[in-house]
């Protein structure tokens, strides 16, 4: 297995020249926020290891909450430039294959960054300006573009045997099936029609910290658990009284606003999001924070690692990443469908999980004992959450026209061609996947 | 909760008129706003009180380019939702989820787009043989100083059917008039019902998720507000939305004769194959509208509750079941229209069960089914169907035959009421009707709505698929696009005190 990884590169730009920067990155575009795979500046499409990539402006239109909400003085954080991307394999490789293969094109973006000169190393610039996610989620460990790609080449082809045999794939029980596609694959990859790579061995370094990681979480949290119950009195009378008092700020996003985000939205099955909001002041919030999203990129880690987080089987790859001291949060994800669906899928899906980490940020719909109401107010959780969203300058995917459900019925579909005997029951189920 | 005022409520929201089989709907917009201002006050608009006499019936709706021109403040205006001020073709994105592209495309549409955008519709129900005097009656009186007519569409009685033969209109919503219905923020509901809360389809009352839809509320010294009611939510503001709703209205032109041709070629010119596969694509039966599922045998809330014993056990029979007794689509395939439109699903699957199972439901294991929990929950996103037919009807066997010169165009005014539009109208016919990823599928939009444009990355979006028990799938490939849209527009329904207020306002 090729364990994923993710980079995220922030840096302030020259703030005058901020036009100039979007007009470039709308350059890389075959349609308003969609990557063309082929532009000359980043040629993702190139790089076989890239599930996701996006630039973001973070710019930030609720600087003022702070303020209005509680009182203390606004903020005005530097513009900054924002670079994501969600690739197979490790960090320092993917750096070092963007700077060669890429180098001229990102110097070109990168320049309207402050500190960037023409003499900069690239990739060691790249990795000095990363901020590590607190959360990081990945609809299926370990599965790279190059195996996605093929697993859809063998069901589009598998699709279309079967559509031209009709007649005879009819009379077939589900184990003939079976045994007729395999022998089709079989034949089709002799011709050099299919390709299906072997998954590569897991990296021994990466196999024992995330081992490590499996095992010391729990054992850090039960070394905790005495002084979380004696905390818990007090905990419950910190989080009560904040959200007895904290003030939802749920002002609609204007027709105009609306209509801009709008634009770049709904030309694939996936859309990009991407959210920037301040986090509530005082030290408990921050520390609670820290703390679910510990605890919630365990679980993405270990447990929601085979297509869903928690009910929702719509999100590619999401991230949590703290900004400004933990002073601020961006959230940018990939999910399937239109933002509306997006959002009526979390508030009766997540809810809960929704009201855990996001009720910590400024503005948010009143949650109560963390995890009751809060996104179940729909219009104003909507409201909040459009007003927090930014407009993605340059958004790609590796895999056009795919959903989250997609790419897990054509990994059973592989699995399915690489099992030789299956029970009767197995075939059946595996013969409804077309 | 006080009681539903019906007097101020359009009829239209509690009643189909099935009895006024007649009907017709202009589309108008403001030529001198004082006349029509003149005209509404006059206008003999139903409400939904029940009287028995009624033989005819007049409801009247308003885009928001309407209640700018009838002098509607700008500041009231904003109050409505962001969809209705942008209106169905101000925004293109909003067409793209729409599947409003392609032949669909509303710079190709009749009417509803840029100065084809109506300011009101005004629509006209009457018994058999009353339409053509109750119009007359209609126009009277300053109407044509005060609008300019820019369609008119007009309706057929097809008897109960719609132009392609299947009876319409079976599966609608069960208002809770009475507010007895009880949802709790926090708590899934385990079983699909088919009661839903009144403020789903009616403004200023509780919706599905106990709260309040936003709507334009005004202070009181507000000119003209004094002839509001008072929001149950923000006492102290008057509120334009109480009783009041969104009509959605969509004139959607159906080939009836290419869709039988279509499936006789599919089906090799047999008869009973032909209608099995349009039976499959619509997900009830030809005859009387069965569904394909079988019926459930313990009932179900707000199916079968209404009207007399025969209504009743009619009701039962053809709404009384949801999906989960056909968990691998074999006998009503996950794509055919009415599984999309009405999912009927709870907000979480396995059915009432324990605490336990629920949390592990929540977390999202404990499904047996790799579909078990794609389609989102049901109650959120349901409509209230007016539509009416038009155009010559058509039998299905006749629609084998090749056109004649000057053939009729025959369809569906579609008409919705909803509360919310961008969470049920758009909703439904973005992710569930348009969409070709819904419910696990991959390259198929809804068999009969769908536009069949090209997805980018995916080799199809023209497919039928058709599950089979214990065989490989059945696939229609090469469906084609049997429904084009040529209008729509999303109006507000206001609410005869609302009404009163938009005819006063701005003077």
């Amino acid at each position: 297995m090729t364990p994923q990884d993710h980079v995220l590169v922030i840096a302030p730009i020259k703030t005058e020249r901020e036009t100039e920067l979007r007009r470039l990155l709308a350059s890389m575009n075959s349609q308003p926020g969609q990557a063309n795979p082929d532009n000359p500046i980043v040629p993702f499409g190139q790089f076989d290891q890239i599930h996701f990539a996006r630039f973001v402006v973070l710019t930030d239109q609720t600087e003022e909450d702070i303020h209005t909400l509680y009182g203390l003085p606004a903020v005005h954080y530097p513009l900054t430039l924002a670079f994501f991307a969600d690739f197979d394999g490790t960090a320092d490789d993917f750096r070092a294959d963007l700077a060669a293969r890429a180098g001229d094109g990102l110097r070109q973006i990168f320049s309207f960054c402050q500190d960037f000169t023409s003499g900069t190393d690239l990739a060691r610039w790249m990795k000095d300006h990363e901020n590590p996610a607190a959360t990081m989620y990945m609809n299926w460990r370990g599965r790279t573009v190059i195996e996605i790609r093929q697993e859809n080449a063998l069901r589009l082809q598998l699709e279309c045997h079967i559509q031209r045999n009709q007649k005879a794939f009819s009379k077939m029980t589900p184990q003939q099936v079976h045994q007729a596609l395999r022998e089709f694959t079989t034949a089709q990859i002799y011709r050099s029609e299919l390709k299906l790579d072997r998954p590569k061995r897991t990296p021994f370094g990466w196999w024992l910290r995330n081992l490590i990681h499996l095992i010391g979480v729990p054992v850090i949290l039960l070394l905790l658990t005495p002084f979380l119950i004696l905390y818990l009195p007090i905990f419950i009378y910190q989080l009560r009284r904040r959200e007895t008092t904290d003030r939802q700020y749920a002002p609609r996003v204007s027709s105009c606003y609306e209509a801009k985000l709008g634009n770049l939205e709904d030309y694939d099955v996936t859309n990009q999001f991407t959210v920037v909001g301040g986090i509530k002041p005082g030290l408990f919030r921050r520390w609670l924070m820290s703390y679910l999203l510990w605890l919630m990129e365990y679980t993405t880690r270990h447990i929601y690692i085979r297509g869903h987080l928690a009910r929702v089987s719509t999100i590619h790859a999401a991230r949590w990443v703290f900004l400004n001291d933990k002073k601020r949060m961006v959230f940018a994800s990939n999910y399937d469908g239109s933002l509306d669906s997006y959002m009526d899928d979390f508030i009766n899906k997540v809810g809960w999980g929704l009201n855990l980490v996001f009720s910590n940020g400024i503005s948010y719909p009143k949650t109560d004992w963390l995890v009751l109401n809060g996104s179940k107010n729909e219009q104003p959780y909507k409201y909040v959450l459009r007003r927090h969203e930014l407009p993605t300058d340059v958004w790609y995917k590796a895999y056009p026209g795919l959903t989250v459900f997609d790419l897990k019925r054509n990994t059973l579909i592989r699995r399915g061609i690489d099992q030789a005997e299956m029970s009767d029951g197995e075939a059946k189920q595996w013969v409804a996947l077309f | 909760m006080p009681a539903v005022d019906y007097k101020d409520v359009q009829a239209i929201v509690r009643f189909g008129f099935g009895k006024m089989t007649e009907a017709c709907y202009f589309l108008v917009r403001v030529k001198n706003a004082a006349a029509a201002k003149e005209w509404l006050l006059r206008a003999p608009v139903t409400s939904a009180e029940i009287t028995p006499s009624l033989r005819t019936a007049l409801q009247v709706a308003f885009t928001r380019q309407g209640l700018e021109a009838l002098g509607v403040p700008e500041k009231v205006i904003a109050g409505f939702s962001t969809e209705f001020i942008t209106g169905m073709t101000g925004d293109p994105s909003r067409s793209r989820r729409l599947g409003d592209v392609g032949a669909n495309s509303p710079d190709k549409w009749r009417w509803g787009y840029e100065d084809r955008v109506p300011h009101a519709v005004v629509m006209l129900f009457a018994y058999p043989g009353q339409l053509e005097k109750w119009k007359l009656s209609i126009q009277r009186e300053f109407w044509s100083e005060a609008f300019e007519l820019i369609e008119y569409l007009p309706t057929t009685d097809m008897g109960g059917r719609e132009a392609f033969g299947f009876v319409d209109g079976i599966s609608q919503p069960d208002l809770d008039w009475e507010q007895v219905r009880k949802v709790s923020r926090n708590r899934d509901q385990l079983s699909y019902g088919n009661s839903v809360c009144l403020g789903e389809f009616l403004l200023g009352y509780p919706n599905e998720y106990d709260r309040y839809t936003d709507r334009p509320l005004l202070d009181p010294t507000a000119p003209g507000a004094d002839a509001l009611l008072e929001a149950a939510d923000h006492p102290g503001k008057k509120d334009l939305g109480l009783n009041g709703s969104y009509v959605v209205i969509r004139t959607l032109k159906q080939d009836v004769r290419g869709f039988w041709q279509f499936l006789d070629k599919v089906a090799g010119s047999r008869r009973l194959q032909r209608y099995q596969l349009a039976e499959a694509m619509v997900g009830r039966t030809l005859g009387d509208g069965a569904p394909l599922v079988p019926v459930s045998s313990s009932s179900m809330a707000g199916v079968g509750n209404r009207g007399d014993e025969a209504t009743r056990k009619q009701d039962v029979r053809l709404n009384q079941f949801t999906y989960g007794a056909d968990p691998a689509g074999t006998a009503c395939p996950f794509g055919a229209h009415i599984r999309r439109a009405n999912p009927r699903n709870a907000d979480i699957p396995g059915g009432p069960q324990g605490w336990l199972m629920h949390l592990i439901h929540i977390l999202g294991f404990g499904n047996k089914d790799l579909r078990a929990d794609l389609v989102s929950s049901t109650r959120f996103h349901r409509l209230l169907r007016r539509g009416r037919e038009f155009g010559e009807k058509l039998d299905p066997d006749d629609a084998l035959h090749p056109a004649p010169e000057n053939d009729s165009e025959r369809g569906l005014q579609f008409v919705a009421v909803n509360a919310n539009i961008q969470r049920q109208f758009e909703f439904i016919q973005n992710a569930w009707i348009v969409r070709t990823k819904f419910d696990g599928l991959t390259e198929e939009s809804d068999p009969l709505l769908g536009n069949r444009e090209p997805v980018p990355g995916c080799p199809f979006a023209n497919t039928f698929s058709l599950p089979q028990n214990g065989r490989v799938r059945r696939r229609i490939m090469d469906v084609p696009q049997f429904i084009t849209v040529l209008g729509g527009a999303y109006f507000f329904l206001p609410s005869l005190r609302a009404l009163r207020y938009i005819a006063v306002a701005g003077i």
